[in-house]
């Protein structure tokens, strides 16, 4: 989950960081312009791992989590919708189970805007629900990047308060899957 | 900015918790960390996430022991990873890590793969102290009162 990306880049120091040691500049100028931040197909960046290269052009490989597909990973649930089930992990929110790709059948429990697995056994239904902070073990199955660069004056006023905020969206979002034996919320396969 | 290689080395959960670690302390003599939120934050919350996982009783000795040990299951690199970061304990794990486990692994196979993860990889003491609990309670059970 976690990769190593060798990166080049052209960092200016601003003249009132001369005094300081030179890496500490340039490591700094690189984590302010990565950290958090998403790179195009290729993932979140975390932080700098370490500078390789001081020439005319740096090189640096930098720490980056990106998700391979069909990856194993434990998020916990940060809530329903009827879009399906939005997984968190701690660093990174953007992460969606849809319907399709839950435990079958499901259904969408609308007063309480939860999903709910309709576990049959010989004994009849068994509703078990996706409440919001349980952990969860999903399957990446796809992940999908959105250039997200600013294209021109934004057609949104912002002074004017519209009761909908203009739509964010992500730039890296991953789709999920729990349905295959052993995936889903820990405590249904974890025998107590 | 230009990507040179966009996956030049795998991480594990453990070596990024060393590393996190480290960065933290060294952040934390140099005063010129203002402006760095996205840093702080960024770290902040994949050391809160990784924190929860296996790795975080797991030193270079230990990662060093499983992947020796690893060498006999014919795993590719992605699921020897993945078994260090999740330490599954049961088949049905083994099967979502392992690709067509069903076709390259035995029962016998995953059992013993399951024996090598669980007595190389420790649970940690929570883990420990509950399985202990467990089998001192039956063990009250039938002593007499």
């Amino acid at each position: 989950m976690f990769v190593l990306v060798e990166m080049v880049d052209t960092v200016r120091i601003p003249p009132w960081q001369f005094e300081r040691k030179l890496n500490d500049s340039i490591a700094e100028e690189l984590n302010k312009k990565l950290a958090n931040k998403v790179v195009y197909n290729v993932g979140l960046c975390i932080c700098l791992f370490d500078i390789t290269k001081l020439e005319d052009a740096y090189v640096f490989p930098g720490d980056g989590a990106s998700h391979t597909k069909d990856e194993i990973l434990i998020g916990k649930i940060k809530g329903c919708s009827p879009e399906g089930v939005h997984v968190s992990l701690d660093f990174f929110d953007d992460i969606l189970i849809p319907p399709e790709s839950l435990q079958q059948p499901a259904k969408f429990d609308e007063a309480e805007q939860v999903w709910v697995w309709e576990y049959e056994t010989e004994e009849g239904a068994h509703d078990l629900y996706m409440d919001t902070g349980e952990e969860i073990r999903f399957r990446v199955v796809d992940e999908s990047f959105v250039d997200t660069s600013p294209t021109g004056p934004s057609s949104a006023d912002a002074t004017t308060s519209s009761e909908e905020l203009p739509k964010k969206e992500a730039p890296y979002t991953l789709v999920g899957s729990i349905s295959e034996p052993g995936l889903g919320l820990l405590s249904w396969w974890t025998s107590s | 900015m230009e990507v040179k290689d966009a996956s030049s080395a795998l991480l594990s959960n453990y070596e990024l918790l060393t590393d996190l670690k480290e960065q933290r302390k060294e952040s934390g003599k140099n005063k010129h960390s203002s402006g760095q939120q996205n840093l702080n934050t960024i770290t902040y919350e994949t050391l809160k996430y990784i924190s929860k996982t296996p790795c975080r009783h797991q030193s270079p000795e230990i990662v060093r022991e499983f992947l020796t040990a690893m060498k006999s299951h014919k795993l590719t690199k992605a699921e020897k990873l993945q078994l260090l970061n999740h330490r599954p304990v049961t088949a049905v794990e083994i099967q979502l890590m392992v690709e067509e486990s069903e076709e390259r692994l035995t029962e016998e196979q995953i059992e013993a793969l399951l024996h090598t993860v669980t007595s190389i990889l420790p649970a940690g003491p929570e883990a420990e102290q509950k399985k202990n609990a467990n089998s001192d309670g039956t063990m009250d059970e039938e002593d007499p009162a």
